[in-house]
């Protein structure tokens, strides 16, 4: 095999490798653990948190107050 | 340290350590930085003594600013997040404890050795063989912790911070010992086992993967773990992450030949690093992307919140400086803007704007639960850092990008009779206005970073009054 097909081959198998990937991580079934993965941070944490907490006005005067985590 | 301070599971007292040295060697590297800006427009402050000269404390700052500054940031994000997302403790407290005064040892083996003028040439790797294999020691320390931290984890998923963590760690320690390869002649003088062009691709093969691994990949680990917390969201997607994560270190390898355009290395090398540079725009502002979009619903919090503001606009530069980056790799862009300040200017949009903003916010994060408090001292104080840090940035940059541009048409203006049109002289002479303003900008970071000091010490201090009452009961 000569260096050019050799290049091509490995070209080849890149695009394929990173193709299986990303089929991989945007397939359905691993939804479930990239979601329970997402939250780890919070995970030692006593408060859950708040994804999808509306941006309401009135919330600024306690953001300050929730973001410390009680588990230091 | 009082006992009252450690956690019943995780290993905090190496956190703490290398969060202290972060704020003082930050502090000294940054000094550094300043001095030289000032020896640029007044070039008597060299003193006329050699342990002085630009020369000797250049490599002095960069050392002092990438290892020492990020280092101690990296081992301390690393160290505390590998612990909590793994939910358990340092896998060996006494090796962890080794890596501490390890890396201390080599900083302080850097701070002597590199104004005596002991240096192999190799940009970013100028530490001679003794200290190199110091380094090596430690790094495999290092990675020996954390990786077998990761093993003895509680949780089922290796959360994503970690995976870019054990990246940067496995791949500096490839990039360390192969560039390094040398042989000694002197106990303090060694010579590469590369001879030419070879050593100049593998010198830069290393160079720009300690960009990209050393100041990215461990700079979004800390990232991941990071904003998320601060923002009180998990990350936008977790599967571009693991998309651009694999993107990222799969096309970063390459892109080392851009350093070394319209050299004596084989032109389809240099076109080669150009094309793979451009592709990495990609993962790039793939991890911008994910990092800007967590804030998504989030954004009143930065009306508030001036840490959450400082990892914010660390990501706003991270993608500017990865857009700016794959421009001046394309070969026509980089025939203007190689060797000028404009390089300067990028490196320290990424360096300041992203790198040391994302640590300084992951700091005013840190600092405070490791001693056993929900906020800094004075989060005021944090706000006026914020200021000063992204006007310094802007300074800086804008500065250099003026010079560059300057310096690089002035470099290639020719008469009709074909001879040049400026000396080189006169491109410095027009540099002046520049390295003024850069010196300001340089100034507007230290003072951030002593008042960054001053907030970290009140933070200290009032947890060890508070640990030593006997009922440290809040209201």
């Amino acid at each position: 095999m000569d260096t050019g097909t050799f290049r091509g081959l490995i070209t080849l198998i890149l695009i394929i490798a990173f193709l299986g990937i990303t089929w991989w991580a945007y397939s359905k079934r691993r939804k479930p653990d990239f979601e329970e993965a997402a939250n780890l941070p919070f995970a030692d944490d006593d408060e859950q948190p708040s994804r999808d907490k509306p941006a309401a006005s009135g919330d600024e005067a306690d953001s300050r107050h929730d973001r410390g985590d009680k588990n230091t | 340290m009082s006992t009252a301070l450690e956690h019943p599971t995780y290993n905090y007292k190496v956190v703490r350590q290398f969060a202290i040295m972060t704020v003082v060697w930050g502090i000294i590297g940054m000094t550094l930085g300043v001095i030289l800006a000032a020896q640029l427009v007044w070039p008597e402050l060299n003193l006329g003594l050699p342990w002085t000269s630009f020369g000797r404390l250049r490599p002095l700052h960069t050392n002092a600013v990438i290892f020492a500054f990020g280092g101690s940031a990296l081992f301390a994000t690393s160290y505390y997040v590998v612990q909590r997302t793994c939910q358990t403790r340092l896998f060996s407290d006494k090796l962890a404890a080794f890596t501490f005064w390890g890396w201390q040892a080599v900083i302080v083996s850097a701070v002597v050795s590199l104004p005596l003028g002991y240096t192999t040439t190799k940009e970013y790797a100028e530490l001679e063989w003794p200290i190199n294999i110091l380094i090596a020691i430690v790094w495999v320390t290092y990675a020996l912790v954390f990786l077998m931290t990761i093993k003895q984890r509680k949780t089922s998923h290796i959360y994503v911070a970690n995976w870019f963590f054990a990246a940067f760690i496995l791949t500096v320690a490839v990039l360390h010992i192969v560039n390094n390869a040398a042989i000694p002649v002197t106990p303090m003088f060694s010579t590469s086992i590369y001879a030419g062009t070879i050593d100049a691709m593998v010198q830069w093969w290393y160079g720009h993967n300690a960009v990209g691994f050393f100041l990215t990949a461990g700079f979004l680990g800390m990232m991941y773990y990071f904003v998320p917390k601060q923002a009180e969201r998990p990350v936008y997607s977790y599967r571009l992450s693991i998309v651009h994560f694999w993107a990222l270190i799969m096309v970063y390898m390459w892109a080392g030949p851009h350093h070394l355009h319209y050299t004596a290395l084989p032109n389809w090398a240099q076109s080669l690093g150009m094309v793979m540079s451009i592709i990495l725009l990609a993962p790039s502002w793939g991890g911008m992307i994910n990092g800007m979009m967590t804030l998504s619903g989030a954004w009143h919090k930065l009306r508030t919140d001036p840490t959450l503001r400082f990892l914010v606009v660390a990501l706003s530069f991270y993608g500017m400086s990865t857009f700016e980056g794959p421009m001046m790799a394309i070969k026509t862009v980089n025939a203007l803007s190689h060797y000028t300040d404009w390089t300067i200017g990028h490196v320290h949009s990424g360096a300041l704007g992203w790198v040391a903003m994302i640590t300084i916010g992951s700091m005013y994060h840190l600092i405070p639960r490791l001693f056993g408090r929900t906020e800094m001292h004075s989060v005021n104080l944090i706000a006026v850092h914020f200021w000063l840090a992204t006007i310094g940035t802007v300074l800086y940059i804008a500065s250099m990008w003026v010079n560059g541009i300057l310096q690089g048409l002035m470099w290639r203006a020719i008469n009709a009779d074909g001879t040049l049109m400026y000396t080189f002289v006169e491109a410095v002479e027009a540099s002046a206005p520049g390295y003024f303003v850069r010196l300001i900008g340089g100034l507007f970071w230290v003072t951030g970073m002593l008042i960054m000091a001053y907030n970290v010490y009140q933070t200290v201090k009032r947890s060890e009054a508070v640990s030593q009452q006997p009922m440290p009961q809040a209201a």
